[in-house]
């Protein structure tokens, strides 16, 4: 047996890839549901009516595909320059506080502070990946850690600051920040859930993702310093110029993601308030193959996932961690597919 | 004269690819201790059959006997076993490891505790003096040259008792002398009972170093001759199956100075990679360096490139200072750049035909209006390159990895040539290609010339240079000659200029 490489991808084959590659993961979390003594066609009916069987359940669920959307955009525009940002859970976080921060005491109305909010989380995640990136095309510090590593130090910040500066003083103790001030709540998408027009923006973000790496000259540019950075240079394209322009609008979508949260759903920060959407984020983005259109998909599989479990967990009593498992085992599952769309096999 | 018991027999290979035949009913047979050239263009099907002897391909049709027995198909441990040994184009080996670690690499028995280094040192010593492949077993083979590495590949081969040899375009990575040597040392080895065959598409080293001679072309076995009794220009047309004639340099007035470059140099560290070289290069005129790769060529490519900028010394293109402005810059001020390795740095693979055909200009208002690209535009470039450089195989649309390297070459070519450039350097502009190909790379410099371009020509192709160019100049450890005129450069006088003896012949002129 042999790998040989395509000489074309088919489309048809591009799109079967993540189809083929969710459904070996749910296979093979299947072994695990059988094995904790639970019939795993029950149970993925469990998590699919907990996901998706009322209006408040698909509602639910599209309030934790919004920031996943965010995240997952933040890791394919990334990875398309093979700028390997791991670090959107801490740009998330950084979103997160810049908003609670400013938004408690912002002396602007309504919808005009809601924006200005939305760009400073997206300053806040886009400089914090700035710097991660400076080092790596000024000294060739590995991007991989230094994003990784910053991750736990922004949440231990985060601690530290809801803690002390920013705690908040109604809260009884409980560890969490000051609020941002109601008027900037973003305003529901439907009455009496916790579903929020943030949903809308992130699919907008998707859009302009698309629009970006497709019709601009700055896409084209990052397309370009992806595949081949010696032939991007060659050609006159600044390498350093494009990829640190990739990182300020990586960190910023990742920023976005934590301010988004806090204005529509939480109000204050903690620092328990995301499930891994960082995390998350780059298992969308692997499963859209890089695609912002298919990103917004891939969330709303990864969110269909998380929200079900819960469900299932409290139906079937298969503990919710198996939704940590089936998103682990659809990544996986999708490296080997994408092996499969660049190479077929011979004997 | 059919010799009486051939080691090697291929009967009636056929294999497609999907819908394309890349083998069709070949037979070949190889005689003990000869050396067999296999000739064709690239994509006549050479390589797809030596992989279907070696077993990596399982042929559709046909079947492959080794001093008598059949092979299995698809099973390169049954050939390597049954003596068949197989010299890749693109070496296989770890370069953080030793020479003798890669030797030993897949011929130990994982299963033993201990290793036997001690007796497979003494032994591909043997082997090495036997064969007059001296080297240095516990060298790392990152350190070796590319030759060395070479010779580190057939002696592999040798350990594990090949008795028949298959190198592909053993030559593509050598220089000229190494490539001599290279020759040498397989005669030498006939002599010690082994068998060769050599894939190439250079009819020069085919006509020197083989015994006898199989031309395929478009996947069939078209020609088969005794070297002895044949010519370059028979094997030629063979190779095209049509006359293919390289355009003649015509004799013209030359302009004013375009490119003058006073004594630059490029210095990384403690290592002077370029060394005060000056020249001038004006309208109208190739200027070819020829010498052996890796004497400053590269040094040389990135600093007219815009790649590297010298250390010092100054570059002027058109009487404006040039040796600061980088990619863009540099194209901006009309200079175009055929890159040494396309597919390393003239063209994005995984990108289509019409952003590769817009990449150094993307930000010029032809092809882009506030950050968007125009696509009808860029479209509209390439399909005019495509069809003015003619380049084969291909749409605007097409991922440009699929090209055929003389296409893809073409099509640099193309890009850089459309903007009638006043400098276009060309570095090893015709290497890997075909016949056909370099034809049609030729005749685009001749026509740039005439169009008034001046022409930096970097080749290690000594036929190329001289044909190509008004003056040439070597460059030897990173310094450059006095230049000679073309009609006076005889294979003594540039022999002795890249072997770095040109004070001496000044002295006595």
């Amino acid at each position: 047996m042999r790998l040989e490489r395509r000489e074309s991808v088919p489309l048809a084959l591009v799109a079967t890839a993540p189809l083929a590659a969710v459904a070996t993961a749910l296979v093979l979390a299947a072994g695990l549901i059988a094995a904790a003594g639970v019939n795993p066609l029950m149970a993925y009916g469990e998590m699919l009516r907990g996901a998706l069987g009322s209006r408040l359940a698909i509602t639910e669920m599209l309030t934790r595909a919004t920031p996943l959307i965010l995240t997952g955009l933040a890791a394919a525009i990334a990875f398309r320059a093979k700028l390997w940002n791991i670090g959107a859970e801490g740009q998330f976080f950084i979103g997160a506080l810049v908003t609670a921060w400013i938004g408690h005491s912002l002396g602007l109305p309504g919808p005009l502070g809601t924006a200005v909010l939305m760009v400073c989380a997206m300053a806040g995640g886009a400089l914090l990946l700035a710097g991660p990136a400076y080092l790596c095309l000024r000294f060739g510090v590995d991007e991989v850690v230094t994003t990784l590593l910053l991750n736990f130090i922004v949440i231990l910040f985060v601690g530290l600051m809801i803690e002390g500066p920013l705690r908040d003083p109604l809260a009884f103790g409980w560890p969490q920040s000051v609020p941002v001030d109601g008027a900037y709540r973003l305003p529901d998408l439907v009455a009496r859930t916790r579903l929020h027009i943030g949903l809308l923006i992130a699919v907008a973000a998707a859009g302009m993702v698309w629009l970006i790496l497709a019709r601009t000259v700055f896409g084209l540019e990052t397309r370009a310093a992806g595949f081949n950075p010696r032939a991007a240079a060659f050609a006159g394209i600044s390498l350093p110029r494009t990829l640190m322009g990739v990182a300020l609008l990586s960190g910023a979508l990742a920023g976005l993601a934590g301010g988004i949260e806090v204005m529509g759903v939480t109000g204050g920060v903690t620092t328990t308030m995301s499930p891994g959407f960082g995390y998350a984020g780059i298992v969308v983005a692997m499963l859209a193959a890089l695609h912002p259109a298919g990103v917004v998909a891939a969330a709303v599989f990864v969110a269909t996932v998380f929200v079900g479990a819960d469900a299932m967990a409290r139906a079937t009593g298969v503990p919710s961690f198996i939704a940590d498992v089936i998103v682990a085992l659809s990544l996986l599952c999708m490296l080997v597919a994408l092996l499969f769309t660049t190479y077929r096999v011979r004997r | 004269m059919k010799p009486a018991d051939p080691v090697l027999e291929l009967s009636g290979i056929t294999k497609h690819f999907g819908a394309m035949t890349a083998n069709d009913d070949i037979s070949l047979a190889l005689a003990p201790g000869e050396i067999l050239a296999l000739l064709g263009e690239n994509g006549a099907g050479k390589t797809t059959l030596m992989n279907i002897l070696f077993g990596h391909y399982a042929a559709d049709a046909g079947d492959v006997r080794v001093f008598g027995q059949t092979l299995p198909p698809g099973r390169p441990r049954a050939a390597i076993e049954a003596g068949v040994g197989m010299v890749h184009q693109h070496f296989t080996l770890a370069g953080n490891l030793s020479v003798l670690d890669n030797i030993m690499l897949g011929s130990e028995a994982l299963t033993k505790a201990r290793s036997a280094r001690r007796a497979a040192r003494a032994r591909l010593i043997e082997i090495a003096e036997t064969f007059q492949l001296p080297v240095n077993p516990e060298a790392r083979v990152a350190t070796l040259s590319v030759g060395e590495r070479q010779r580190v590949e057939i002696l592999k081969a040798l350990y594990r008792q090949a008795r028949i040899l298959i190198l592909d375009e053993p030559t593509a990575v050598l220089a000229r002398p190494e490539a001599e040597r290279l020759f040498e040392t397989l005669r030498g080895m006939t002599a010690g009972g082994l068998s060769i065959i050599f894939i190439s598409h250079k009819l020069h080293e085919v006509m020197a170093a083989s015994d006898r001679v199989a031309v395929l072309r478009g996947g069939r076995m078209v020609a088969e001759r005794a070297t002895a009794e044949t010519s370059a220009e028979e094997l030629a047309e063979l190779m095209v199956g049509r006359r293919v004639e390289r355009p003649v340099r015509q004799d013209h007035a030359i302009g004013a100075p375009t490119l003058i470059a006073e004594r630059l140099s490029v210095r990384e560290g403690s290592e002077t990679r370029l060394d005060e070289v000056s020249f001038t290069i004006h309208a109208g005129e190739i200027l070819g360096i020829v010498g052996v790769s890796g004497n400053g060529q590269g040094a040389l490519g990135e600093v007219l490139s815009g790649l590297t900028q010298p250390s010092s010394g100054s570059l002027s293109l058109n009487g404006a200072p040039a040796g600061h402005l980088g990619p863009r810059g540099l194209i901006q001020a009309g200079a175009a750049r055929v890159p040494e390795d396309r597919h390393a740095e003239g063209a994005v693979a995984d990108m289509s035909v019409w952003e590769n055909a817009i990449l150094e200009r993307l930000r010029q208002p032809e092809f882009s209006t506030r950050g968007f690209v125009r696509q009808g535009a860029a479209r509209a470039h390439a399909r005019k390159l495509i069809e003015r450089f003619d380049v084969r195989g291909a749409s605007d649309q097409t991922r440009i990895g699929l090209l055929s390297g003389g296409n893809m070459q073409k099509l640099i070519l193309g890009r850089s040539l459309a903007t009638q450039p006043r400098f276009i350097l060309a570095n090893q502009p015709t290497r890997g290609l075909d016949e056909g190909a370099i034809a049609a790379v030729h005749a685009e410099l001749l026509a740039a010339r005439s169009a008034g371009a001046a022409i930096l020509l970097i080749s290690e192709e000594l036929e190329e240079a001289v044909a190509l160019s008004d003056r040439i100049q070597a460059l030897v450890k990173g310094r450059l000659s006095r230049p000679v005129a073309a009609g006076q450069a005889d294979a003594r006088r540039l022999g002795l200029m890249m072997a770095g003896i040109w004070e001496d012949e000044s002295d006595a002129a």
